[in-house]
């Protein structure tokens, strides 16, 4: 087990800071936030932070990398094509980190239901 | 292995804000019996698997949350060693007369350190409905609501959770079962005084005297469902599960009280004996030592307590 | 009561990105057998409780989601049959050769309002692992896993629910158990059976068309879905919710997700649905208990998040 550890800080999606996590070396980036969010160190987020199938699939933990070194699983092409890797978007949950990071939520964009635009706003 | 000194968690009182709404809940739904009510308007509840007077105190106040823990000891002499043990701590011992609370006999009183009232008693009487002893029914009336079978434990919230590991380890002789470690120090202990994995536990918190939830033991996960279609079918506050503790293996659901006094259900937990190592968790892993399933606390669990 | 038409789920082919991975959780964790490989790549599983060929298809792709979701019919006349009413009805229908998928004989493909690929067959051969049936033990292999017995059913997402219910009402002779409607009048979800399980195959409402949301394994009891939940916590398996009921057919559940980020569930019980009963109907004001009878609100990834 890799133990390392890394600080992680996140914007929303307006840019504006929303807390930090411990991130571990052999640790998916997303599951650091889960557990900040749940020591209430994620308060900033007007909404909870976008989980959804944490194996690349779906979309929904899309994220700009402002800083930082991470290596990745697979994920999605449907959601972060080859031009989206080269400007530094990422699945969050597909990622892992290699140094310090800066990331920027920009979830999948889904029009749907009213119920459902209010589940994603964050 | 001769059981000696505090046997096992005896009753719980806690402040309800409405007093026909949480005879409701705990007889209906959880499964309890009302044994009598007392002058002062208290009102005494007991599993059916229970053999002694009640478990359950209810008093009607204006805030929710914990009067106090009272375990049961095996002799009456062990109040008085026990009495000199805490008072050498330097812990201030109150006596409570016998019969202060229906059918129990003679108590000590104290605060610890996270500012929670724990008493220590030797006598009970026995109520109705309780067991039967001579070539005994499984039950001796048929269970009810969520077929609670006793009541089993406590999670409280305070400071200085180290010097209430030492004193219930030095001084009541309890075994530390399974503690959380941050990188800033002792998160919560999980303190046994007999072969369950916990009779009371704490987590570390800035407020004193705070109550995070009273736990009732069921017999197996089949229950634990039915509490849960329970819980929604009568519309009762959830708050997580059904899930899984890491921490005790417990099989679990958590809900709220009519006054916002978290309450447990569960099933299983291993067996401990007090020569097995102390389980630890640390930062990274205790959301999996909590919700096993869910492996992340839930907003409420490090905030909602009464 | 003549069981006619479309008898059941027959198999659902899905696309993984990751195929080692996939196989073992698959096989290992939901408990399925691989019954082949094929020479394009493509690899076959099958419950050991099931007497078919195989029930999942999956395809390695470099996105997830699903390809097509196949019914199996009664017999060859029936497939005749429902390819004249799907033209009638308008949807253009492909035919697809015998032996295109192995063990599987000629079927009929076509793409409903929604955007997803139905199929229907009706021939089937059997493979290994499969139910004993003289003198038959209650397993032939011992079940390994979180012990699946079947492939269930799958529930998709995509726009025109209403056509949907209507094509497989009227087309496909299957009946809808259960419906969320709406304020507006139109539909949220339906919940369809071909015979007397209270789903085959549902749909949710949703923009994009041709989305997956989760394919369904049955389980024996909640005590297997508790321990399917200490199999995922276990083997780190991505959860979504669960355990947990849902108010729509009485299931008791577990959702958690492939490691592609295909949502999966394992779940026991569901009541028995006969023609002659009525449709159960659940407002918008009562979704989440609908759908999550315990926590009695939809979670973020329910209308969201999907394949």
């Amino acid at each position: 087990m890799n133990e390392q550890r890394f600080n992680i800080d996140v914007e929303n999606i307006n840019a504006e800071f929303c807390g930090s996590s411990t991130g571990y070396a052999d640790e998916r980036v997303l599951i650091s936030l889960e557990r900040a969010q749940g020591f209430g160190k994620l308060k900033n987020l007007p909404k909870r932070l976008p989980v959804g199938c944490r194996r690349g699939g779906c979309g929904i933990c899309r994220a700009r990398i402002l800083e930082g070194n991470y290596k990745r699983d697979p994920m999605s092409r449907e959601y972060v094509t080859l031009e989206d890797e080269k400007e530094g978007l990422v699945l969050l949950c597909a990622i892992y980190p290699l140094s310090d990071l800066k990331v920027r939520l920009e979830p999948k964009c889904v029009k749907n239901l009213e119920v459902n635009s209010q589940s994603l706003e964050i | 292995m001769a059981l000696t000194g505090v046997l096992r968690p005896g009753f719980i009182q806690l402040r309800v804000l409405d007093m026909a709404a949480s005879i409701e809940y705990y007889t209906k739904r959880i499964g309890l019996h009302v044994v009598t009510k007392g002058d002062d308007g208290r009102v005494y509840l007991k599993a059916a698997d229970e053999f002694d007077h009640h478990s359950l105190v209810l008093r009607q106040a204006d805030s929710a949350g914990l009067d106090l823990y009272a375990f049961k000891v095996r002799k009456d002499k062990d109040l008085d060693s026990f009495k000199k043990r805490v008072e050498d701590y330097g812990i201030e011992v109150d006596d409570v007369r016998a019969g202060e609370q229906p059918g129990i006999g003679r108590r000590i009183s104290f605060v610890i350190e996270s500012g929670h009232r724990i008493e220590l008693y030797a006598q009970a009487e026995m109520s109705e409905p309780k067991p039967l002893i001579h070539n005994p029914d499984v039950w001796s009336v048929e269970p009810h609501g969520m077929r609670a079978r006793r009541m089993d434990h406590a999670l409280l919230y305070g400071p200085n959770i180290e010097k209430v590991l030492d004193f219930f380890v030095n001084v009541l002789d309890f075994e530390c079962a399974e503690r959380v470690d941050m990188p800033d120090g002792l998160l919560a202990i999980w303190l046994t005084s007999g072969m369950k994995a916990h009779d009371i536990a704490f987590v570390n918190h800035p407020e004193p005297g705070k109550f995070h939830h009273v736990a009732f033991e069921l017999e197996d996960w089949k229950d634990v469902g039915h509490a849960a279609d329970i819980i929604t079918r009568y519309n009762i506050s959830i708050d997580i599960g059904p899930t899984r503790h890491g921490i005790t293996r417990g099989q679990t659901i958590y809900f709220f009280d009519p006054s916002g006094n978290r309450c447990e259900v569960f099933a299983g937990g291993y067996t401990y004996y007090p020569d097995n190592p102390t389980r630890t968790w640390d930062e990274k892993e205790v959301g999996r030592g909590i919700f096993y399933y869910e492996r992340q606390l839930n907003e409420a669990f490090l905030s909602v307590v009464t | 009561m003549a069981m006619t038409g479309v008898l059941r789920p027959g198999f659902i082919q899905m696309r993984v990105m990751d195929m080692e991975a996939s196989k073992e959780h698959y096989i290992n964790r939901i408990g399925l057998h691989q019954v082949m490989e094929g020479d394009d790549g493509r690899v076959y599983l099958k419950a050991a409780d099931e007497f078919d060929h195989h029930s999942i298809v999956l395809r390695k792709a470099d996105n997830a989601g699903c390809d097509y979701f196949a019914f199996k019919v009664y017999d060859e006349a029936t497939l005749d049959a429902y390819k004249k009413r799907i033209e009638d009805y308008g949807i253009e229908v492909d035919d697809v050769r015998a032996g295109e998928q192995p063990g599987i004989g000629r079927r009929i493909s076509f793409v409903v309002p929604s955007g997803h690929r139905i199929e229907l067959y009706a021939t089937c051969e059997h493979s290994d692992p499969k139910p004993g049936i003289n003198n038959s033990h209650i397993w032939s292999v011992e079940p390994h896993g979180m012990r699946a017995r079947r492939f269930d059913h799958a529930l998709f997402y995509g726009p025109n629910i209403d056509k949907v219910q209507e094509f497989f009402e009227t087309v496909l002779d299957f009946r809808t158990p259960e419906q969320v409607d709406l304020p507006d009048g139109g539909l949220l979800g339906i919940w369809m059976t071909c015979g007397m399980k209270a789903h085959d195959i549902a749909f949710v409402n949703h923009p994009e068309p041709g989305k997956f949301h989760h394919v369904s394994f049955e389980l024996e009891n909640w005590n297997d879905v508790g321990r399917a939940a200490d199999i995922i916590t276990n083997y780190d398996i991505s959860i979504d919710i669960g355990p947990t009921r849902h108010g729509i057919t009485y299931g008791q559940t577990i959702y958690f997700f492939d490691p592609s980020g295909n949502r999966c569930e394992v779940f026991a019980g569901g009541y028995t649905y006969y023609p002659d009963l009525p449709t159960r109907k659940w407002d918008m004001d009562n979704v989440g208990k609908a759908i999550f009878y315990y926590e009695r609100q939809l979670n973020e990834a329910f209308l969201s998040v999907v394949t």
